[in-house]
């Protein structure tokens, strides 16, 4: 019901088909589904995702909503990264070079960009760390020097480091201690030791509660980027609520980034 | 060129082809995939008297060739309506249908009232089949006394083309379609979802926060039709068929079947453009087979 409202700031949403240029696993749960456009790449917005169709079972009737990775417009293509969480995921995860993926795209708000001269933390966990990639990237092109947190259960689980070591300053937590600190993302020292103004964060529910109540105690501004259910998104099936202070919102279309003073965490 | 209009009542379809109430929002959230226009009509978000939040989440559940939902008819109530929708789908070249539902009678007949003096919605679809709201919804339409009470209260109040949606929860279909024929209905339209659930093993507890909810999608595609087809032969008025319509293929069974006009719904998520394919293969299909007219195959399989 925003959607009159927002209409004529956001890209118009498009159905097309992409083709695999790679896929490539990155353990036994994340892969690296890399899509070339066969049309032009419309501006795509940090913290936006696409609704992949999968195509032939039963089972995968919806499509299945993830976020940007990445974006490259030389080539014309996007990067999504997935974690295997069932059919759907599965499938894709056993896409070849070459096939054909259709996408509905691109859907959803985006983070914010701060004032240069506020001091920016991007923390993510597991897969969450997705969007999270695009989005430093902006940041860093647009001049803003974000540093980046992330979280792991385990060192066999850190993926992308590099990547990320690209924004900016890494820092880096596994629960179990196998690489960087020891802990939890919200354990990790920097947090104790700096004052960011702003945080950007993806990552499972639990966590990103935890770093909300972080930014609350420290009067920081919190952006989340959530994961619902959802069968359309584009804001008509309305199965994505998040509860909110402002009543039901949809994860698709009012998100999936909130400001986190919008939650009722 | 060939006649794809039908009609509902004193309601002209340029073609059989209309949106499902919930699937569809307020239209404009298709503006970027298809000319919205181009459709039959178009059924608009369920409508109530005063802003609804709905069910809590996890509302919906994806099963075999199909989901369930428990939205429970999140909408923001007639006012925000009239003030706000009303003159952005005002501006559609089509029939632009108001999905009226109400806990009481009483709710009913004031919704029902309201809409009738906005002379941009020429029909409601009455709802008396939403499974998902404790009170009203799928309790007025599975139990034939309340029908009866609720479609002839809003018939007196109501001037214009009235469809009543049926619910797929009953014994007799056909008992419920004569009953809106009898009290004065212009068309029927069905069907609504069917009541079921999923549980997640995962964490071992029901898949909705509702526990049951309204399944819809191909899978309930068979027991559509065979509703629709039941009631196309006992009642006079226009069918309108609705249930797991994803292509043009399905559509034409329905019309075969009996139905005037038929309307997407669950498809509109995954595709957003199944709507305007469906009218362009119906076309096909007639000018493939030699017909001039849609109404020509209508209820064409229960000619003797």
């Amino acid at each position: 019901m925003v959607i009159f409202a927002e209409k004529t700031l956001l890209m118009a949403k498009r159905v097309e088909y992409f083709t695999v240029r790679d896929n490539r696993s990155l353990n036994n749960d994340l892969f690296i589904l890399e899509l070339t456009g066969n049309h032009k790449l419309p501006e795509l917005k940090p913290g936006q995702f696409v609704q992949v169709k999968v195509e032939g079972s039963a089972e995968t009737f919806l499509r299945r909503p993830i976020s940007i990775h990445d974006v490259d417009y030389g080539s014309n293509s996007i990067k999504m990264l997935v974690q295997v969480a069932g059919n759907g995921t599965d499938r894709l995860s056993r896409l070849e070079k070459g096939e054909n993926l259709n996408i509905v795209y691109p859907l959803g708000n985006s983070f914010s960009i701060p004032d240069k001269d506020k001091s920016i933390l991007l923390v993510g966990g597991g897969c969450g760390v997705a969007p999270l990639l695009f989005l430093g990237k902006h940041m860093k092109s647009m001049g803003l020097k974000p540093e980046v947190l992330l979280g792991f259960r385990d060192s066999y689980r850190v993926i992308e480091y590099e990547e990320y070591e690209s924004i900016g300053t890494v820092y880096l937590t596994t629960e179990d201690g196998s690489r960087g600190e020891k802990g939890y993302l919200t354990d990790h020292s920097i947090l104790k030791q700096r004052h960011y103004d702003h945080i950007c964060c993806c990552g499972p529910e639990p966590m990103m509660k935890a770093v909300a109540v972080y930014c609350r105690r420290n009067d920081i501004n919190c952006e989340v980027s959530l994961e619902h259910l959802m069968a359309c998104g584009f804001g008509v099936c309305l199965c994505c609520v998040v509860d909110t202070v402002k009543g039901n919102l949809c994860t698709c279309t009012d998100g999936p980034v909130f400001n986190t003073k919008d939650l009722k965490w | 060129m060939v006649k794809l209009d039908v009609a509902i009542g004193a309601l002209n379809l340029k073609n059989p082809v209309m949106s499902a109430s919930g699937t569809f929002g307020y239209g404009s959230e298709f503006d970027d995939f298809i000319d919205v226009s181009r459709l039959g009509g178009i059924i608009l978000k369920g409508t109530t008297l005063e802003p609804r939040e709905g069910n809590p989440y996890p509302r919906m559940a994806e099963t075999p060739f199909g989901m369930l939902n428990a939205v429970g008819l999140q909408n923001k109530g007639i006012d925000y309506f009239e003030s706000l929708i009303y003159p952005v789908v005002s501006a559609y070249n089509t029939n632009v249908i108001v999905n009226v539902n109400g806990g009481s009678i009483d709710d009913y007949i004031a919704l029902a009232e309201r809409i009738d003096r906005l002379d941009k919605i020429p029909a409601i679809e009455l709802n008396i089949s939403c499974p998902n709201v404790k009170k009203g919804g799928m309790i007025f339409g599975t139990n034939p006394s309340s029908a009866r009470e609720v479609i002839k209260a809003v018939r007196a109040v109501y001037s214009r083309v009235l469809i009543v949606k049926l619910s797929p929860n009953v014994t007799s279909i056909t008992d419920f379609a004569r009953i809106s024929e009898e009290e004065g209905a212009d068309a029927i339209s069905l069907i609504n979802t069917l009541l079921g659930m999923a549980v997640d093993t995962k964490v071992m507890k029901p898949s909705l926060s509702t526990v049951t909810g309204g399944l819809s999608g191909p899978a309930v595609r068979p027991v559509a039709l065979r509703m629709v087809w039941q009631t196309a032969n006992v009642v006079k008025i226009p069918v309108i068929g609705i249930g797991g319509i994803m292509s043009a293929d399905d559509a034409l069974q329905f019309l075969l079947a009996g139905a005037t006009a038929i309307q997407v719904g669950t498809a509109s998520f995954i595709d957003p453009d199944t709507t305007v394919k469906i009218i362009d293969g119906i076309q096909k299909f007639l000018e493939d087979k030699g017909f001039g007219d849609v109404n020509e195959i209508i209820g064409w399989i229960n000619r003797s």
